[in-house]
C-alpha cells in the first residue's frame, strides 16, 4: 500500500517559503486507480512527485506528515533504496510524450537502459525483454521499432514507449501524470484502454493525475478532487459522479462541454485559483463559492461532509442538495 | 454573404535531410474547399496531421498554396503580393493556440495587442493607440490595470483573452481560430467558449475553428468538416452531424468524445487497434475503417452529392427531406 499521511510541501517563492501543499492523506492499493483531479496551480502534480522525491530537486520540501510504502517511510530509506524504488517499485509516466524521451538515443537504448538498471539481465536478455514489453504495449513490428529514434513515432506511438517504459521493472504502483493530455481524442481512448488492461492484468496500483473527469468517469475506482492545496473531496467514482458533494467537484463537472447544452452559455467558476502565499481563510474555495457564508472563514475539516467512504471538506453540502 | 472561402487547394510540404535536397514530399492539403459565411462558424476538425492547421494557414495567405484559390471578401489573394496583401490583413485575423508561446515575452502588454494598429492605423497617436487597447481589452474581459505589465504575470485564460484582444484591435470580419482553448483547464475553456459566441454576436464575426475535440465544437460551430489526411471528407451542419454522421472517421471522433459517468464505461476494446496509418492509394482511412470492403482500395476520395467521401458511408439518422 502506498500512503501519503498528512503531506505537507513548500515552495519558495520571491524569496518566502509559501504552503502549496495541506495535509494531504491518499491511500493506494495494489489493483485500483486512484484519480487525483484539480485545476492547474492546484497542487497536485506536485503531490505526485513528491511520492518518487522528485520535487526535492525543483526547490519543493517537506514540511509534514509522510509518504509510506507498505509501512515504510521514504524519507528515512538510503539512496539508493530510493533508487531501487523509483522505476523499480513505482514508476512514473510523464504528460509529455514529446519531451520525455532523449531525442538522441534509440527507444531500444533508452528502453534497455531501464530494464538493466533495475534487473540482473544480460543485453541480449534485456534487448529481448524491450521487445517483449513494446509487444505489450501494442506496438507492431517491436523488433524494428527498437532500433528508432524518438522523432520517427508519432505522439501516440512514444506515450506508449514511455508506457513500456514505466513498465520495465515490473513496477507495483505506476503514477500518471496527464498521460493523454497531449494526445489525439482517438488516440487518448487507446491509451486509455491500454493502460487499464496493463493495470488489471498486473494488478498495479494506478495513480492517475489530470484535469480531466471525462478521463477519471472512464478510468477510476476512486477520486480525490484537489483545490488550491487541499483534497477537498474524496470517495468511490460512483458516489462522486452520482452525487458530487463539493460546491467546486460539482461546479468544475458542470463545465465539461461534454455536459452542457449547445448554444446556451456554458457554466463558469468565476475568479481564479488562489496561488500558494494567498489562500483564504477558511475553506479555500469559499470566495468563489455561491453557498459561501461566515462559518466557511473558520477552517473546514476535510470530512467536514461524510457519507460512508465519501468525504467533503464543506460545511453546506446538506444546502445545495435540497 | 461568403467572407473567406477557399477553392480547390493543395498544399505539400518536401522535407530535406541533413545530408542535402533528399526531396520527400509530404501532401499536406489535397484538393480542398470551403466557405465561410458573414457571421458563421465552421470548425474545421480533424486528428494531428490532417491537415486541419495547414489549410487555416492557407486561408490566412500565412501560407502559399501550391493550386487553386483564396477569396477574402470575394478577392482573389492567392496571387497578390505581399505589400497589397498587408493592406487586406485587416480582414482576416488570428488566434492561436498556445496563450504561452504566442505573446512576446519582451513586450508590454498593451505592446503586443497595440500592434497592429501600428501596422492598420498608423495615424493613431500613442495615446489614441492606448485607449483603443483599453477599449478591446474590455471587451474581451480583461480592465485595463494589466496594460503595461507583461505575459508572465498573466494565467492561461488571460493570456488567451489579450490572444483575442490583440486579433480583434484591427476590426476583422473574420477570425481564424487554431485549437484556441485545447491548452487550457476546462473551467477556462467555458470562459473562452463563452465569450467567442458573445464576441460574435455583439459584432458579428466569422469564425474559421480549428480543432481536434468534437466535444468543444459541438459549443460553437454552425457546420463542421472533418478533414482526414489532407482531404476533407464530410462536411454538414452542426446539428446534422451530432445527430448522425455518415464518414465512419467522422463516427470514430464522435466515439472518442469522452464519457459524462462511470457507468457509461465499455469493457469492449476499442473496434480498431491501429493509431495511425494512412492508405497512400485509395480511401485513405481503409487501414482504420471498420466499415472497410474490398472496392475502397480503388476509391477516388471526393465529397460526393451528400458531402461525405466515402463508398460506404454510415446509414443516415437524418428525417427524411431534411434540408441541409
Amino acid at each position: 500500500m502506498l500512503e501519503l499521511t498528512e503531506l505537507s510541501l513548500s515552495v519558495c517563492i520571491d524569496s518566502q517559503w509559501v504552503e502549496a501543499v495541506a495535509a494531504v492523506s491518499l491511500s493506494l492499493e495494489p489493483g485500483r486507480v486512484l484519480g487525483l483531479v484539480g485545476e492547474s496551480g492546484c497542487g497536485k502534480s506536485m503531490t505526485a512527485q513528491a511520492i518518487l522525491r522528485l520535487g526535492e530537486y525543483q526547490g519543493v520540501i517537506k514540511t509534514h506528515g509522510d509518504i509510506a510504502l507498505d509501512g515504510q517511510s521514504l524519507f528515512e530509506i538510503s539512496d539508493e533504496a530510493l533508487r531501487r524504488m523509483r522505476g523499480g517499485r513505482v514508476a512514473m509516466i510523464f504528460q509529455e510524450p514529446m519531451t520525455a524521451l532523449n531525442p538522441v538515443f534509440s527507444v531500444g537504448s533508452q528502453l534497455i537502459e531501464v530494464i538493466r538498471l533495475h534487473l540482473q539481465l544480460n543485453k541480449k536478455q534485456a534487448r529481448e525483454r524491450a521487445i517483449m514489453l513494446l509487444h505489450d504495449v501494442g506496438m507492431q513490428q517491436p523488433e524494428q521499432l527498437i532500433k528508432q529514434y524518438p522523432n520517427a513515432l508519432s505522439g501516440g506511438m512514444r506515450q506508449r514507449v514511455l508506457i513500456a517504459m514505466a513498465m520495465a521493472a515490473d513496477p507495483d504502483y505506476i503514477i500518471a501524470d496527464e498521460p493523454t493530455t497531449a494526445l489525439d481524442v482517438s488516440v487518448q481512448k487507446r491509451i486509455i484502454a491500454l493502460l487499464l488492461n496493463l493495470q488489471k492484468r498486473r494488478k498495479l496500483g494506478l495513480l492517475l493525475v489530470t484535469h480531466d473527469f471525462g478521463l477519471v468517469a472512464e478510468m477510476c475506482d476512486d477520486v480525490a478532487v484537489m483545490y488550491a492545496g487541499q483534497i477537498v473531496e474524496s470517495g468511490p467514482v460512483k458516489a462522486i459522479f452520482d452525487a458530487p458533494a463539493h460546491p467546486y467537484t460539482r461546479a468544475l463537472m458542470g463545465c465539461r462541454p461534454e455536459v452542457s447544452e449547445a448554444g446556451e452559455l456554458m457554466p463558469v467558476i468565476t475568479g481564479q485559483v488562489p496561488p500558494p502565499g494567498r489562500w483564504p481563510e477558511g475553506c479555500h474555495f469559499a470566495p468563489r463559492c455561491s453557498l459561501a457564508d461566515a462559518a466557511c472563514k473558520r477552517p473546514v475539516l476535510s470530512d467536514a461532509w461524510s457519507q460512508g467512504e465519501h468525504r467533503a471538506r464543506c460545511l453546506h453540502v446538506l444546502d445545495a442538495v435540497l | 454573404m461568403t467572407v473567406l472561402s477557399v477553392r480547390n487547394v493543395y498544399k505539400s510540404f518536401s522535407s530535406t535531410s541533413l545530408l542535402g535536397s533528399n526531396a520527400d514530399k509530404k501532401r499536406a492539403v489535397i484538393d480542398s474547399s470551403f466557405a465561410l459565411a458573414s457571421g458563421e462558424t465552421l470548425a474545421i476538425v480533424g486528428e494531428s496531421g490532417s491537415g486541419k492547421s495547414t489549410l487555416a494557414r492557407l486561408a490566412m495567405r500565412l501560407l502559399r498554396s501550391d493550386a487553386g484559390e483564396v477569396f477574402w471578401q470575394g478577392e482573389e489573394v492567392s496571387q497578390l503580393s505581399t505589400r497589397v496583401l498587408r493592406s487586406r490583413r485587416h480582414h482576416i485575423q488570428m488566434v492561436f493556440q498556445d496563450p504561452f508561446a504566442s505573446l512576446n515575452p519582451r513586450m508590454k502588454i498593451w505592446e503586443s495587442v497595440g500592434e497592429g494598429l501600428r501596422v492598420h492605423h498608423r495615424a493613431l497617436s500613442h495615446a489614441q493607440r492606448r485607449e483603443r487597447v483599453a477599449e478591446t481589452l474590455f471587451l474581451c474581459g480583461l480592465d485595463d490595470s494589466g496594460m503595461d505589465r507583461y505575459p508572465h504575470q498573466f494565467s492561461g485564460g488571460q493570456r488567451q483573452r489579450i490572444g483575442i484582444a490583440r486579433a480583434l484591435i484591427v476590426e476583422p470580419k473574420v477570425l481564424v481560430l487554431d485549437e484556441p482553448v485545447s491548452a487550457l483547464d476546462v473551467s477556462v475553456q467555458a470562459q473562452i467558449l463563452n465569450l467567442l459566441n458573445q464576441l460574435q454576436k455583439e459584432r458579428g464575426l466569422s469564425y474559421l475553428f480549428i480543432s481536434h475535440d468534437l466535444s468543444v465544437v459541438r459549443h460553437i460551430a454552425d457546420r463542421v468538416a472533418v478533414m482526414f489526411a489532407g482531404r476533407i471528407i464530410e462536411t454538414a451542419s452542426a446539428e446534422a452531424l451530432f445527430r448522425g454522421c455518415r464518414h465512419p472517421y467522422t463516427q470514430a471522433l464522435l466515439d472518442a468524445r469522452p464519457i459524462i459517468h462511470p457507468n457509461e464505461r465499455l469493457n469492449a476494446q476499442p473496434a480498431s487497434t491501429v493509431d495511425e496509418g494512412v492508405a497512400l492509394s485509395g480511401c485513405p482511412f481503409q487501414l482504420r475503417c471498420a466499415h472497410v470492403e474490398p472496392d475502397c482500395a480503388h476509391y477516388q476520395c471526393l465529397l460526393n452529392q451528400d458531402n461525405v467521401a466515402c463508398l460506404h458511408p454510415l446509414a443516415t439518422r437524418r428525417p427524411q427531406g431534411y434540408d441541409e
